[in-house]
């Protein structure tokens, strides 16, 4: 089969793009993620991970690769399976058919992956693209290189539990209506993204941002607990998925292309924006990062400070945006 | 973040991979750079990886006073909690906390035994014992 793997930011917009590109659509990892209105931020206090609060910079888990279907005009098809073998013998037949399919996994059971990144951690994405005795051929976008994994394998990351738990769930468009990208969508797809950043809901946008910063500024400034909290949000930040300025800089490289697709050169400025709102977030990191590992004192009001900061920006981002794809 | 700064710092966590970034180039277009990893990540990674790693030694100790179950150092040397390993190994989680406890594990069934091995991805004698 021939499959030409990319290297990506990003675990789902990687293979999303990966999945187009191999059905004739000319797309980069970015315009994916763009399309999809894939950048969010959302503090999700009721998801546990290790006994920590979800803390997303993006879309949830599908929701980049659901946010193609109306701008391609795209079926795709999602299944689960009940058990291990059902799904394993699925992946067989639509391999054999000539299929390239997405899946989503689990990363502490890909053997693949350096030992320090083996969390339990469920909404990795990658894809199969063939298979050679008992390996399977993966494309993981987040490695620069192909991968090989063993069946059994494959499918303890595919069947883990716990939460956000895949249900060895894989998918593969079906029907693609259109193959290349419309002004009009591009323009929709950062008017949603602009409202979904400026929800009126608590937990999502920089609404969140800000409940976030409240709940840091009322941390303990002397407890282990507190220390293990703030890494958590640069760990979600910078790496599980690319994190918060990771996902900033994936959306300043969608507005570039944007500016040309959908012949609105002011999008440019907003790209370089962008990109300066993402700095700010790896200043964060490296703030937070200086305190976790004690060469500065540990300051939650500082970081709420500057996770306040980064609210005000993106709101003003976001509100100039939407007003400039109107 | 322009290219040149695209931290090439060698983070140990990523295990000699690179990672893509996105980075504006002298054009001041957007363009995937790949890199070595950055201090901060390795330090938050590491962090993360040291309280789990914290947490499976204090229940070694736990288990070699007689205080928790082999089960509880293997749950957690295999990054999980109890919450985790009810429902990968499909018991009641309240049953997973009985089952940390020594006088309880020792009477385990081979088959319930069995179940606990094959949720942590282990043989059923090695999880009867610590390593």
């Amino acid at each position: 089969m021939n499959f030409q793997h990319q290297h990506a930011a990003h675990c789902e917009s990687g293979v999303i793009s990966s999945l187009m590109r191999q059905n004739g659509v000319p797309m980069s990892e970015s315009l994916a993620f763009g399309l999809s209105a894939g950048l969010a931020f959302a503090y999700l206090p009721f998801i546990k991970l290790s006994g920590l609060p979800l803390i997303a910079y993006r879309a949830l888990p599908r929701a980049i690769i659901k946010g193609l279907i109306a701008p391609l005009a795209a079926r795709f098809r999602f299944e689960t399976f009940r058990t291990p073998l059902a799904g394993q013998q699925r992946l067989d037949a639509l391999l054999a058919s000539g299929q390239i399919v997405g899946l989503q996994t689990s990363v502490y059971w890909l053997p693949y992956f350096p030992p320090d990144m083996r969390f339990h951690f469920n909404a990795h994405n990658l894809v199969v693209y063939g298979k050679d005795g008992d390996d399977y051929l993966v494309s993981d976008p987040v490695f620069e290189e192909p991968q090989r994994c063993a069946s059994a394998d494959l499918s303890r990351a595919r069947f883990a539990k716990g939460a956000l738990a895949p249900k060895g769930l894989l998918y593969y468009p079906t029907s693609i209506g259109r193959k290349s990208v419309t002004p009009q969508a591009v323009c929709d797809a950062i008017r949603k993204n602009c409202r979904a950043m400026l929800a009126p809901v608590p937990i999502a946008g920089v609404r969140g941002m800000r409940l976030l910063a409240n709940k840091v500024q009322a941390l303990p400034a002397g407890s282990p607990q507190s220390a293990a909290f703030i890494g958590h949000i640069v760990r979600m930040q910078e790496e599980i998925g690319t994190g918060g300025a990771g996902f900033r800089f994936i959306y300043a490289a969608f507005l570039q292309e944007a500016a040309l697709l959908a012949q609105r050169p002011s999008l440019s400025q907003f790209s370089e924006r962008l990109t300066a709102i993402g700095d700010a977030w790896r200043a964060l990191a490296l703030k937070a990062a200086r305190m976790v590992k004690g060469r500065e004192p540990l300051d939650p009001p500082a970081i709420a400070d500057l996770l306040r900061k980064q609210a005000v920006q993106e709101e003003a981002f976001f509100r100039d945006l939407k007003i400039a794809v109107r | 973040m322009d290219i040149h700064s695209v931290p090439q710092e060698g983070n140990a966590t990523l295990g000699g991979h690179r990672k893509a970034m996105y980075a504006r180039d002298a054009d001041g277009r957007m363009v995937i750079a790949p890199s070595r990893g950055w201090e901060v990540e390795e330090i938050v990674t590491t962090h993360a990886v040291e309280t789990l790693q914290a947490l499976a030694a204090t229940a070694r100790e736990r288990v070699r006073a007689g205080l928790a179950s082999p089960l509880e150092y293997w749950m957690y040397e295999r990054r999980m909690d109890t919450a985790l390993l009810a429902q990968t190994s499909g018991f009641w989680q309240w049953r997973v906390k009985r089952h940390l406890r020594p006088e309880i594990f020792a009477r385990l069934s081979a088959a319930q035994l069995e179940r606990y091995a094959h949720a942590l991805g282990l043989s059923p004698d090695t999880i009867r014992h610590l390593p």
